[in-house]
Formats: structure tokens, sequence, C-alpha cells
């Protein structure tokens, strides 16, 4: 699927204002065919006035889209190829779950019989064989959600943009209808934009995160680049947890934290004086099997303890800069190995490895 | 999801891109603009019409303020804007009090019959406004069952309007406070009540305020209603002369329509007034009342109970109580002499040479401005609120829309007969058909009709447009297949409220019948200036039955067949 080189969806120097307000700021972005993207940031990122762009409901400033390789930048929405899900389902509620589905279909002049096939292999699909005959009120929020979301399929769409679609969930159903919708969107093969506050969500979903922040693209990348390797403080602040902390540049890989010598793996090349900020996750502070030569070993007095069911959040005070606060997460398991509680001086270690240094000063 | 499925390419090829359409943007960018240019011929121009004709003479020349300058420095003039400003603001000293205590009962108590109570203080509603001014006189006129509760004074006059007024505008206060009044936070009281707070204090601090806005607005409304009323002052003023009795004079009896169009802008100035306050207000009422509010429930109280069971006892009595003399007045041989029945009043051929032609043309004319007026609005204010097309001329088309809120019937009337009568006109074949009196009457009722749809598209999910787009289905589609059939109960309200209105209105109409299109509201008008008051109550009575049955019928319709209809509304 993903041997054609040109990408299925391309958008260049994208922008929109809503009066004073910069939605987008020059969006550039490359989908390739048959990939599952998401949009991640804070509400009023713009991920959804992109997605809107893209779907041609609110067109944009300036700015151009290309689609299939047909540019669509002034298309209207039905000139576009596209199947769209909502956060509010937007079923309609006066007609019964078959004739939502078969909506887009009926417009095509296509035989009852064959329309009949296509509604059932479709309620099949999304698992709802039996239910064709119901009107949506009569069903389950997950429910609904999968009948719009066979109802966008319906027309075999070249795409397929799901804005929020899981929000309006409960928890349980909200994770199951995540698996499925990923291995159905596997199996079809076909290009799906979903937009999302949800990291989670993104994280367990995507082959690629498109994480923005203020009407920018912040950062593009596979879930686990996106964690692992932030591009920037905000990527790593808004995706997982995330402690921050001034420090100055003492060397190639070397930073000082108030008076703490820190080895860092991959630092950016900053010159020697240069205020930075250093970042890292709570699950990276290390507890267990520390030696005098760990490096970036320090002790540190276990401030508050909250229970967070499989893990404990710490905050970790070091005995040499009390005002210092990081966090930590210890796993049940290291609880109890370790009998961590609260007031304890422990020796500590931040593996150089998983030390982000950031430019720019805090505050 | 089935790990069963049959791959999607099987179907593929069957369900590509049809050809291309009629671009749909063209489509309703044309709609909008067709919208605009209907609400600006039916609206806007007769409105400007009204303006130009007060700042020209006679002969047509342009003489600035001049008319304006007559009017302010001739005595008799004058003195009906004093007698109008009079009227109005001691009816709305007596109703707007009325009223609200009224609607506390209703909402506030625990009462038996609110139902009942409810549907008393509405009958006004469906009767022509000028039952009401006969209904006083068959009580208090000169042949009246209790002349001598008069005391000697004489109902024709300031005393017979100000009482007709107070009965035909109680319904509307009433409607407004129950709406303030339903609007409430029980939370709010219910702090109070836990705090100790008394029940003085918390009728003065939480109570009042809370339903403040609704005290205003309902004291613009009933001013305006009774400043610009033609029919009450026409039946029961007498000698008596106010503004809406002079604009028909000026124009129907003495042909000075700059005078007319004069005394038009005097009366537009109260309902602009009153219109702003009403837009203020609203934005207000809705910001006060969080979506988390927990609805206030009454719990029973016995004294309180006792003494507004008695007081809302009286007032609908005295609300149902004069509707129902004069239906019975228009069945009886001689009023007060010899009150045997007979159906003789309703041989109206004895006293209008058209006979029952007015009540047909009046049912004619509902019917056409239901279902024309209907299909108009509803569809006006779905191409306003769902089209994203066309923005400025979107905006242009709402201002149109509810600008008839802010013009009285009797000045929308004056526009029209200045517009469609003017030499210049093509359209002027139209004066005096039963095409102008529908036009009129949609353009008279457009507003409220006009927010009703746009409330109940508003409810509906934003999204479905965008959903038909990505399906490729026109928008038309979506409004006949989904929009439409939801918005049912909202459209059914539209005609009925249409049909109502079309029914009982005179003020408009007064101008624009014509010898083919006389309308019952207008026959009772002329019958009784002839001095048939029985017949004229026995017309306005059949007016009022077929308003209330067609009402009656609306409810049973909404209970009963959209129970069965529509299945999709029920879990």
């Amino acid at each position: 699927m993903t041997t054609n080189t040109a990408p299925f969806l391309s958008v260049r120097k994208l922008a929109k204002s809503f009066g004073s307000f910069q939605a987008l700021r020059s969006i550039d972005l490359d989908i390739r065919r048959g990939e599952f993207v998401c949009f991640l940031g804070p509400s009023g990122c713009g991920k959804t006035t992109l997605l809107r762009a893209i779907a041609g409901l609110d067109l944009q400033d300036s700015g151009s889209i290309q689609m299939g390789g047909r540019d669509v930048s002034r298309a209207s929405p039905s000139e576009r190829d596209f199947g769209i899900v909502f956060q509010s389902y937007a079923l309609f509620p006066n007609l019964t779950v078959i004739d939502n589905v078969g909506y887009g279909l009926v417009n095509r002049r296509r035989p009852a019989s064959e329309i009949s096939r296509r509604v059932d292999e479709l309620l099949t699909l999304v698992g709802l064989p039996d239910q064709g005959r119901k009107y949506p009120i009569q069903l389950s929020g997950g429910q609904q959600q999968r009948v719009a979301l066979a109802r966008a399929l319906a027309t075999s769409p070249e795409l397929l943009l799901l804005d929020e679609p899981l929000s309006a969930l409960d928890a349980k159903v909200r994770v199951r209808l995540r698996d499925e919708m990923r291995s159905l969107q596997q199996r079809l093969g076909v290009t799906t934009i979903m937009v999302t506050h949800d990291q989670e969500e993104a994280l367990a979903m995507a082959d690629r995160i498109v994480v923005m922040s203020d009407g920018a693209v912040e950062q593009v990348g596979t879930p686990e680049e996106i964690y692992r390797r932030p591009g920037t403080p905000f990527v790593a602040d808004f995706v997982g947890h995330m402690t921050f902390l001034d420090a100055v540049v003492t060397g190639p890989g070397q930073v000082r934290v108030g008076e703490l010598d820190l080895l860092v793996a991959n630092a950016a090349p900053f010159a020697v004086g240069t205020p930075v900020r250093l970042a890292m996750r709570p699950e990276e502070v290390r507890t267990r099997s520390i030696t005098a030569d760990t490096p970036n070993r320090f002790e540190a007095t276990i401030g508050d303890l909250s229970f967070l069911g499989s893990y404990c959040r710490a905050h970790l005070e070091p005995t040499h800069s009390r005002s210092t606060r990081i966090a930590a997460d210890f796993s049940t398991n290291a609880m109890r190995d370790l009998g961590i509680l609260p007031g304890q001086v422990r020796a500590v270690a931040f593996p150089p490895e998983a030390l982000h240094v950031f430019a720019g000063s805090g505050r | 999801m089935s790990d069963a499925a049959t791959p999607l390419a099987m179907t593929d090829a069957t369900v590509k891109l049809s050809p291309p359409r009629l671009s749909e943007r063209h489509v309703a960018g044309a709609l909008i603009l067709a919208l605009c240019a209907v609400l600006f011929l039916i609206i806007a121009l007769p409105l400007w019409a009204l303006l130009s004709k007060s700042v020209e003479d006679v002969e047509g020349r342009f003489v600035g303020l001049a008319n304006f300058i007559t009017y302010a420095t001739t005595p008799t003039l004058l003195a009906s804007l004093v007698n109008s400003l009079f009227v109005a603001g001691l009816t709305t000293a007596i109703v707007v009090p009325l009223a609200f205590v009224y609607a506390y009962a209703l909402c506030r108590s625990r009462i038996p019959g609110k139902g009942l109570f409810y549907a008393a203080a509405m009958v006004p509603v469906f009767a022509p406004s000028l039952l009401s001014g006969l209904a006083l006189i068959y009580l208090f006129g000169n042949q009246g069952l209790l002349k001598s509760w008069m005391m000697g004074a004489s109902l024709y006059g300031p005393i017979g309007i100000i009482a007709a007024e107070t009965l035909y505008s109680f319904p509307h206060a009433v409607l407004i406070l129950v709406t303030a009044l339903a609007l409430s936070d029980g939370r709010l009281r219910e702090a109070a009540e836990a705090m100790g707070t008394t029940r003085w204090r918390i009728f003065r601090t939480i109570t009042l305020p809370g339903a403040r806005y609704g005290v205003i607005s309902a004291t613009f409304v009933v001013f305006t209603l009774v400043v610009t009323d033609f029919g009450i002052p026409k039946v029961i003023g007498g000698q008596f002369s106010v503004l809406a009795t002079d604009a028909y004079r000026q124009v129907v009896g003495q042909q000075n329509f700059p005078m007319g169009a004069v005394v038009g802008i005097i009366l537009l100035v109260p309902a602009v007034l009153a219109f702003f306050a009403d837009r203020l207000v609203q934005k207000r009422q809705s910001a006060m009342l969080s979506a988390r509010a927990v609805p206030y429930e009454p719990k029973p109280e016995r004294r309180r109970d006792l003494a507004l069971l008695a007081f809302a006892g009286l007032v609908a009595l005295a609300v149902v109580g004069p509707y129902a003399v004069a239906v019975w007045g228009s069945f009886v041989r001689y009023w007060p002499y010899n009150l045997s029945l007979t159906l003789a009043n309703y041989d109206f051929s004895a006293v209008e040479p058209s006979g029952w032609e007015p009540y047909r043309n009046s049912l004619m004319l509902a019917s056409l401005t239901a279902v024309i007026g209907t299909a108009l609005i509803f569809s006006g204010a779905y191409l306003i609120e769902k089209l994203k097309v066309a923005p400025r001329l979107r905006a242009f088309a709402q201002f149109l829309a509810m600008l008839p809120m802010a013009v009285p019937g009797l000045v929308l009337g004056l526009g029209y007969v200045f517009f469609f009568n003017a030499g210049w006109n093509p359209l002027g074949f139209l004066y005096g058909t039963l095409a102008i009196l529908v036009i009129n009457t949609i353009a008279h009722f457009y507003t409220v009709g006009h927010i009703t749809s746009v409330t109940s598209l508003k409810q509906i999910d934003s999204e479905f447009e965008a959903v038909s787009a990505s399906l490729k289905v026109p928008f038309w589609s979506t409004f006949r297949r989904v929009t439409a059939p939801i918005c049912m109960p909202a459209i059914l309200n539209i005609a009925v409220y249409v049909f109502v209105n079309a029914l009982t209105t005179v003020s408009a109409v007064i101008f624009l019948y014509g010898a083919d299109t006389k309308l019952a509201s207008i026959a009772i008008v002329h019958m009784d200036e002839a001095g048939a008051v029985a017949p004229a109550a026995g017309m306005a009575a059949v007016i009022m039955a077929t308003a209330i049955t067609v009402k009656l019928a609306h409810l049973a319709l909404d209970r009963m067949v959209f129970g069965r209809l529509q299945r999709w509304r029920q879990r």
C-alpha cells in the first residue's frame, strides 16, 4: 500500500484566521496512502480546523490541498472523496440504521438489491449485523458510532476523516472501539485522519502523529518517536508526563542543575554556558540497583506519594537543592520490593539517555 | 467488528463518483438571493414607502419634516397621541401585575387545574381583538346587563378601551411571564431556604430578580400591543380618538396619505423600542440560567395555594366570562329585553351584503397563509441557518426576517397601501386581491415563525449537512428526508400560529381588502358600525370557534399521530 512514493494527501502553506485569531499558520503536511494519522493537540490548537479544511467544510484563507494527485483547494466537500465521522455521531434520527448506512448509496441510483447487500456487508463489518431495523436512539453510544462509521465507509471513500470519534463514549467502550477501528482500518487500508486531544488514543492508534499547538505543527512522527524523542518542550509536556528543570550547559554532553552535574546522552550542540531546559519523564527515574558509579546518581527525599493504581507518583526533593521537585513514578512492584515510604532519603538516578535538552530557560 | 467481512474492493467499482452535477453552491447561493429578494419586496420596500410618504405632501413633492410639524401643531392630532399613551400606560400598569401573579400561581404553587387556568388565560388569543370590546358592550354598554356597575360613567371611551385592552393583552403577558418564571434554578431557592431565609426575602432577592427581564419584556409587549391595536378603540372608543384610529381616519376617511404615514411612524416608535428591549432581555435571560440549573419544584403550602387559587379563579372568570357572554349574546333575540335564543343573528346577509362570504374569505386567507407562509418561513430559516455560502446575504436575510417583529400590523398595512398603490409600481394590480392579503399577512407574522424555525433548527446536529456533503447527497435531499421531518412539530406549530393570527387580525388588512376579498374581521367592524352588535359578535364567535378547533386539532395531532408516526423519537 505504501509503495507509492507520491503522498496521497499534500497540504501546503495552509492558513486560516477567524477574525484576529490565527487558527492555522502555514501548515505543511504529507500523508501517504493507507496511513493512519492522528492530529493531536489541546483544544484550540487548530486540529479540527485543519481536518475541516481537508474535508472542504471550512475553506482555508490561503494555501493548497492535493488529494490523490488532484488539486482540491477550492473544491466543495461533495467534489472531494472522503467519509467523515463526528463526535456527535450525526446520525439521522428519523431514519433506521439501514437507511442511515445506505444514505449515500440511494443517491447513486443503484438497484435496491445491490444497496441492501452493501448495507448488510457494512453492518457485518462493524459488528452490528442484526440491528438494521432499529432507530439510532435505540442504540448505545458505541453502537451509534459504529453505524456512523459504516455510513462513512459505505461509498468506499479514499479518505476517512474522524473528528474526535471516541470522545463522547465511556472509558471502557472507548478502548474497545479504538482497537476495533484500528484493526478495521488496517484491513481496509483506507487512508485515515483522526483528530483527538487524547494522547493515549493517538499513541495506541496512529501510524504517525501530528502534534499541533497554537495553529502550527510542532512535530510529526511515529508514536514511539513522539514519546521518546519529543522535538519541542511543548510536545514533551503534552505527550506523557515530563518534569522540566532549568540547567546550564557545562561541557559536551554535560549540564548542571543547581549544584548537580549531569551527563546527557543526546545533547544538541549547545555552547558552554547556554541556559537550557532539561526534561525527564517520571517513569525514567531509576531507583533499583543503583551503585556508586551509576551515572547521574543523587540523593533525594521522597515527598508526598499519590497512589494511582498500578503505580505511585512521588515527588522527589534532591538533598542538595530542596526547592526542586521532580516527579517520579514507581511501579507498585518497586514500592513493595524496595519499601519506599514518604520522608525516606534514597539514592536515585537519571539515565543519561532519558534526559532531553531544550533551548531556552524556563519561565 | 467481524473478521468475516468481504473485502470492500468487491463493490468498490459500483459506487464510485457519479458524474458532476449542478453545483450545490450555486443552487444555495441562488436560493439565498431569492429569499433576500422576496423579503426585501414584502417587508423592506413597504416600510420604505411609508417613510418616504411621510416626507411628501399630498401631491408627492418632498416637503421634509413639514408633515411632522403640522402634526405637532394640530391639537386634535396631538390629543390622540396623549390619549394613546394614557390608555396604553394604564393598561400596562393593570395587566403586568395581574399577569405576574397569575403566572406565579401557574409556575410556583401547587394549585390544581393548572392546564385549565393556562387555557383560560389564552382564550383571547383565539378571537379578534374587537370581540373583547363587543363583550364589554354586552355587559356594561348602554344596554348592558351590569350597566348599573358603571355608576353612570360611560363605557364608550377610555374606560371601555382600557378594560377591553386588558382582556386582549392579558394572554401575551402571561405567556412571557410563565416562560420567565419557569426558567429558574431550584438550587438557588434550596440554598436560601437552607440558610433560613424568610419567604418575603426569597421573593425579593431570588424570584423577582430572576423574572425581572420577563417583567420588562411583558411591559414593552403589552404597551406596544395596546398602542397599536385598532379593533378595540374602533368598536368601543366612541369619540375618544387614539393613534390607531387616527391613522385609519387619515388614510381611509380623508385620503390624507402623508399624515397617515406620520401617524404610522409615531406608532413605529414604541414597537421598535420594545423590539430592542426584548432582544436585550433575551440575551440576559439566557445567560442567567446555566445549563446545569435544576428546575424548581414547588412544595405544597396550604395558605399560599388557597390564596393563589382564589386569585387565579377570579382572573380566569374575568377573562373567560366576557367572551362567554358575547357568544351567548350572539344567540339572543333582543339583548337584554328578550333573552330567548335564536340563530337569526347568524344570518349575516340581513346586515352585511356579502353574508357569509367574509368568513369563507378569512378561511381561505388563513389556509393559504398557513401553507405558503410556513413553507417560506421554514425553508428561509433553513437557508439562513444551515447553508454556509454567502454569509453577507444570509445576515441580510436574517435582519429582514427579524424586522416585522418591530412593525405593528397597522403600520405594515399602511406601508402596503403606499407601496402597492403607487402609480409606478408594476405590482399595483395586486391591490385589493386575496394575494396581497396573503403576502401582507405572511410578512406581518414572519418573525415569530422564523424564530421558532431557527430554534428548532439549532437543536438538530449541525453536522448533518457536512455528512450529506461527504456522501455526495445534495442539501435539498437532506432537507426533505431528514431536516424537515425532524422539525415537523415546529413546522406545525408555525402553521397553526399563522393560521390563527391570519383569522383574527384586523389591523393590517383593513387597508388592503377589496370588494371581493372582505374578511370576517373586517365584516365585524362594518356590522358593528351599522349598529348590528349581535351579528358582529356572531361572526367573531365563529372565528373564535374555528381558531380554537384548529388549535385543539393541532394538540390532538401532536399527541396521537406523532406517537405512532414518529416512532424514532422514542426509545
